[in-house]
C-alpha cells in the first residue's frame, strides 16, 4: 500500500505535465476507448467484484451510466480499485477519470483537493455495529469501548467529535483496508465497528454469522457521498453531474430500462426533450442527443439502480429513506433538463 | 647543444587541478560540472512544475497544515495527545511508534539470532537441527504473512476482557493487550531516583577502575559487593528514610475495558514478535558465517588453555567474528527499521499509518507528507548506520585491525 502511495505520489510530483495541462478529459477517454474509474477494494452493494470478476454496485453503475452516455456501451470501463487513503492522489495524478467510491462530501475535500464533487448519489450517516452479546442498545452506552475504524476517512474524525462531544472514552484502531478492519472486529479485537451506516449493512454480510451483530439506532454524521472529477475540465465535470441528474430525472418521469423505447416515441414535451427527439441538450455536453436513452438502457433510473444493489432487490435491503426521491418525501432532486 | 630542465607547472595550479578533477585533470572538470548543472536543472524542473501543476488544480501545497487540528485519536502514544492536538504532534507520535517498535525489535532480534546461531552451530545434534529450521522456515516466508500472522494468532488465542486472564491479580492479559499496573511518583521520588542514578554510575565507574587494574596491572579485584549495595542497598535505605517513592495503580475492569495500569496493546506485541523473530532468521546466519570465518584453531586454542566451550566463544571467539559480523547486521537493522512500516496491516500506529496514511488522506498533501516521511526514514537509517560504523570502528581497533 505504501508503494501505491509513493508511486502515486512520485507520478503526481513529476510526470502530471500532461494531465494538467490536458483538460480535455472526454477527448483522452474517447482516445483510449475505456472510462478509467476508482471505485472502492470491494463493499458490496456500492462496488465489489462478482467471483467472475464483474464488477457491481451503485458505485458502479455511475460509471457504467457515464460510459453509456459516451460510448453507448456501458462495459467500457476500466475499475481502478482504490484504498480509502490513496482514492484521492489517484484522481489527482490522472490515473482515473472519475472517484466514484462512496466518499463523503466536505469542504475541505472540496476546496483543497483540486478536486470536485459532482453530486450526491447515497445520503449516508456514520452509524455502529455491535455484537449483540454486549447487550448494547445505543451509541451512549459505548464509554471505554475499544472501536475498529478503517484510516484515512472521515469516519475518524467523527468518530473523535462524537466520544469527546458526550464525555466519553474510547481506543481507537485504525486500519489500512476494509477487509482488515472487519476481520480485527470479527476477531474480538474491538467492541465496535464503525463506518457509513449503509457500509455496516453491506460489512454484515461479510461475517460469518451476520446475525449475531446489530447496527445501533443512532447516527452520527452527515455523509452524503458523491463522485469526484479533477478540477480544470469543467466540460467533464458537468458530464459526470448531468449523468447523475439523468438517472434521477428519469426516475421522476417514471422512465426504465423497460419502457424507454416507447416513452422516447410519445408526444409529450418533456420526454422529448429529455430523450432527446427534441432539443440537442446532449450535444450541448459534448455527447449525443440521445444520452439519457443510452444511460436508462444501460443502468436504469435512480430507482432501479438502487433498488438493484443496496435497496430492497439487494441481500442488504436498505430502505429508500433519505434517498427517496424529493417529492416522495427524500433528498434526492435533480435540476431541470431543458 | 645544451638541454634546459623543463620548468615545473607552477605548485598551485597543480593543488588545484588534483583537488578539482581528479586524476582525469581539467577535462574532468569539465564533464562533472555539465554533468552537475544537468541534475540540477532536472531537479529544478520537477520541483517548479509540480508546483505548477498543483497551483493550476488548486491542490492545497506548503507545509501551514502543520499547525492545524488533527482531530483524529490514535491508539498509542507515548507523549500526551488527543484529537486537538497538531499534525506535528501526529507526526512525532507515530516518529516515537515507528522508533519504539525498531529498538525493541532490533534487541530482541540480535538475542534471538545469537541464540539460534549458536544452536545451529552446536555439536548437539538436536539443537543444530532446531536452529537450521528455526532458519529455514522464517526466512522463506513473507515477513508481512508473518505479522498477519502473529496478529491474528496472538488475538484468537485470547479471551475478550470480561473473561481475561488474571496474573495474581495485578496483570490481566486479554484480547486488548496486557495491562499492567502503572508506577505513579509519591513525595520521595525525585531522592529515590537521584540515588538510583548515582548507584548507576558509581557501579559503572567502579568497574571500569577493576577492568583497568587487570589489564594494566593483573590484579584481580572483588567488585560486585560494592556495587549490590550501590545499586540495591542504597535505595533501600533511601526509601526507608524517605518513605515509598511510588504506588501502583491497579488495573480495574470498567464496561468493556480496563481502567488504570499501562497497557501494551496486541497490535505492538504482534508486530515486535514478527519483525524480531524473521530478521533473528537472518541475523543468525549472519553471525553463524562471522563465527565460521574464525579459524578452528582459535576454538583449540582456547580447549587447550582449558577454557571451557562458552567462555571460547564469549572470550576469543566472537570478538573476532565481530568484525565481519557488524556490516550485514547493520544491514538487517536497517531493514527491521523499515519493515516495521507494515505495521499498517495491523493497525498499529506507526510512522506510516498515522502520518503517511491518515494525516495525508485528512489533508491531501500527498508530497509534503510522503516527501517528510522518505527524509524521515532516511535519517533514521543514516543515524543507525552511523551508529554501527563507529561500534564496527571500536571492535576493529581493538583487535589491533
Amino acid at each position: 500500500m505504501k508503494r501505491v502511495t509513493l508511486a502515486l505520489t512520485l507520478a503526481l510530483a513529476a510526470g502530471l505535465t500532461a494531465q494538467a495541462a490536458d483538460a480535455q478529459t472526454l477527448k483522452t477517454i474517447k482516445d483510449r476507448g475505456t472510462l478509467s474509474c476508482g471505485v472502492s477494494q470491494g463493499l458490496p452493494g456500492f462496488s465489489s467484484p462478482d467471483d467472475k470478476g464483474n464488477w457491481t454496485g451503485l458505485d458502479v453503475d455511475v460509471c457504467r451510466a457515464i460510459a453509456a452516455a459516451i460510448f453507448n456501451d456501458p462495459t467500457k470501463v476500466k475499475y481502478v480499485p482504490t484504498s480509502a487513503k490513496d482514492r484521492f492522489t489517484a484522481l489527482q495524478s490522472g490515473e482515473i477519470d472519475v472517484l466514484s467510491r462512496n466518499t463523503t462530501w466536505t469542504i475541505s475535500r472540496d476546496t483543497s483537493l483540486g478536486a470536485n464533487f459532482t453530486g450526491v448519489t447515497y445520503y449516508d450517516g456514520q452509524g455502529f455495529m455491535v455484537k449483540k452479546s454486549l447487550k448494547v442498545n445505543s451509541a451512549l452506552e459505548l464509554n471505554s469501548a475499544s472501536v475498529c475504524v478503517q484510516t484515512g476517512t472521515t469516519t475518524e474524525q467523527n468518530l473523535a467529535d462524537y466520544f469527546k462531544a458526550n464525555n466519553m472514552k474510547y481506543e481507537v484502531i485504525a486500519f489500512g483496508t476494509n477487509d482488515e478492519t472487519v476481520k480485527a472486529y470479527e476477531a474480538g479485537r474491538c467492541d465496535v465497528f464503525t463506518t457509513d451506516q449503509s457500509g455496516l449493512y453491506s460489512n454484515r454480510l461479510k461475517l460469518a454469522n451476520p446475525g449475531d451483530h446489530m447496527v445501533l439506532p443512532e447516527i452520527i454524521s452527515k455523509e452524503p457521498l458523491g463522485p469526484m472529477v479533477r478540477h480544470g475540465d469543467d466540460q467533464w465535470f458537468d458530464i459526470v453531474k448531468w449523468t447523475l441528474f439523468a438517472l434521477v430525472t428519469t426516475e421522476e418521469l417514471g422512465i426504465t430500462s423497460k419502457n424507454v423505447d416507447e416513452k422516447s416515441k410519445m408526444e409529450n414535451p418533456e420526454l422529448k426533450r429529455v430523450l432527446g427527439t427534441d432539443g440537442n441538450f446532449g450535444e450541448q455536453l459534448g455527447l449525443t442527443k440521445d444520452w439519457v436513452v443510452r444511460i436508462v438502457k444501460a443502468t436504469g433510473n435512480y430507482g432501479e439502480v438502487f433498488d438493484r444493489n443496496v435497496g430492497s432487490g439487494s441481500p442488504l435491503g436498505i430502505a429508500r429513506g433519505l434517498n427517496n426521491l424529493w417529492n416522495k418525501g427524500g433528498l434526492q432532486y435533480a435540476p431541470p433538463i431543458r | 647543444m645544451s638541454t634546459e630542465a623543463r620548468k615545473p607547472p607552477a605548485q598551485i595550479a597543480l593543488k588545484i587541478r588534483r583537488v578539482l578533477g581528479g586524476k582525469t585533470g581539467w577535462n574532468g572538470i569539465a564533464v562533472q560540472l555539465v554533468f552537475a548543472a544537468i541534475l540540477g536543472w532536472i531537479g529544478y524542473e520537477i520541483v517548479s512544475n509540480a508546483r505548477a501543476n498543483l497551483e493550476n488544480q488548486h491542490i492545497a501545497a506548503g507545509f501551514g497544515f502543520l499547525r492545524n487540528n488533527a482531530g483524529f485519536d490514535v491508539n498509542q502514544t507515548l507523549i500526551s495527545y488527543t484529537g486537538s492536538d497538531t499534525f506535528l504532534r501526529v507526526f512525532v507520535v507515530g516518529l516515537l511508534n515507528t522508533l519504539v517498535v525498531s529498538v525493541v525489535g532490533i534487541v530482541f532480534a540480535t538475542v534471538i539470532g545469537f541464540i539460534v546461531a549458536l544452536c545451529r552451530l552446536s555439536p548437539n545434534w538436536l539443537l543444530s537441527r532446531i536452529g537450521e529450521i528455526y532458519v529455514e522456515i522464517i526466512r522463506n516466508l513473507p515477513v508481512l504473512f508473518q505479522i498477519l500472522f502473529w496478529y491474528l494468532a496472538v488475538l484468537a488465542a485470547l479471551p475478550n476482557p470480561r473473561q481475561s486472564i488474571s496474573l495474581f491479580g495485578i496483570a490481566f492479559v486479554s484480547n486488548r493487550g496486557l495491562v499492567i499496573p502503572r508506577p505513579i511518583g509519591e513525595s520521595g521520588f525525585e531522592a529515590f531516583l537521584a540515588v538510583l542514578v548515582f548507584g548507576i554510575v558509581a557501579s559503572l565507574s567502579l568497574r571500569f577502575y577493576a577492568r583497568r587494574a587487570l589489564f594494566q596491572r593483573g590484579q584481580v579485584i572483588r567488585i560486585w559487593p560494592y556495587m549490590l549495595g550501590l545499586l540495591f542497598g542504597l535505595p533501600l535505605v533511601t526509601m526507608l528514610v524517605s518513605g515509598l517513592p511510588f504506588t501502583f495503580e491497579l488495573p480495574q475492569l470498567k464496561g468493556f475495558n480496563f481502567a488504570g495500569g499501562s497497557r501494551v496493546i496486541p497490535e505492538f506485541v504482534a508486530l515486535t514478535l514478527a519483525l524480531s523473530t524473521y530478521t533473528a532468521a537472518f541475523i543468525a546466519e549472519i553471525v553463524r558465517a562471522g563465527i565460521l570465518s574464525v579459524h578452528k584453531g582459535q576454538m583449540e586454542a582456547g580447549a587447550s588453555l582449558g577454557l571451557s566451550r562458552g567462555s571460547t566463544l564469549r572470550l576469543i571467539v566472537v570478538p573476532q567474528a565481530m568484525r565481519v559480523i557488524v556490516p550485514p547486521l547493520t544491514n538487517q537493522y536497517l531493514n527491521l527499521t523499515k519493515n516495521s512500516s507494515l505495521a499498517v496491516a495491523i493497525g498499529y500506529p506507526d510512522l506510516v499509518s498515522v502520518w503517511a496514511g491518515t494525516s495525508l488522506s485528512q489533508t491531501g498533501q500527498a508530497i509534503e507528507i510522503i516527501a517528510m516521511t522518505m527524509g524521515v526514514y532516511l535519517l533514521i537509517s543514516l543515524l543507525t548506520s552511523a551508529i554501527m560504523s563507529v561500534y564496527g570502528w571500536r571492535v576493529s581497533r581493538s583487535l589491533g585491525a
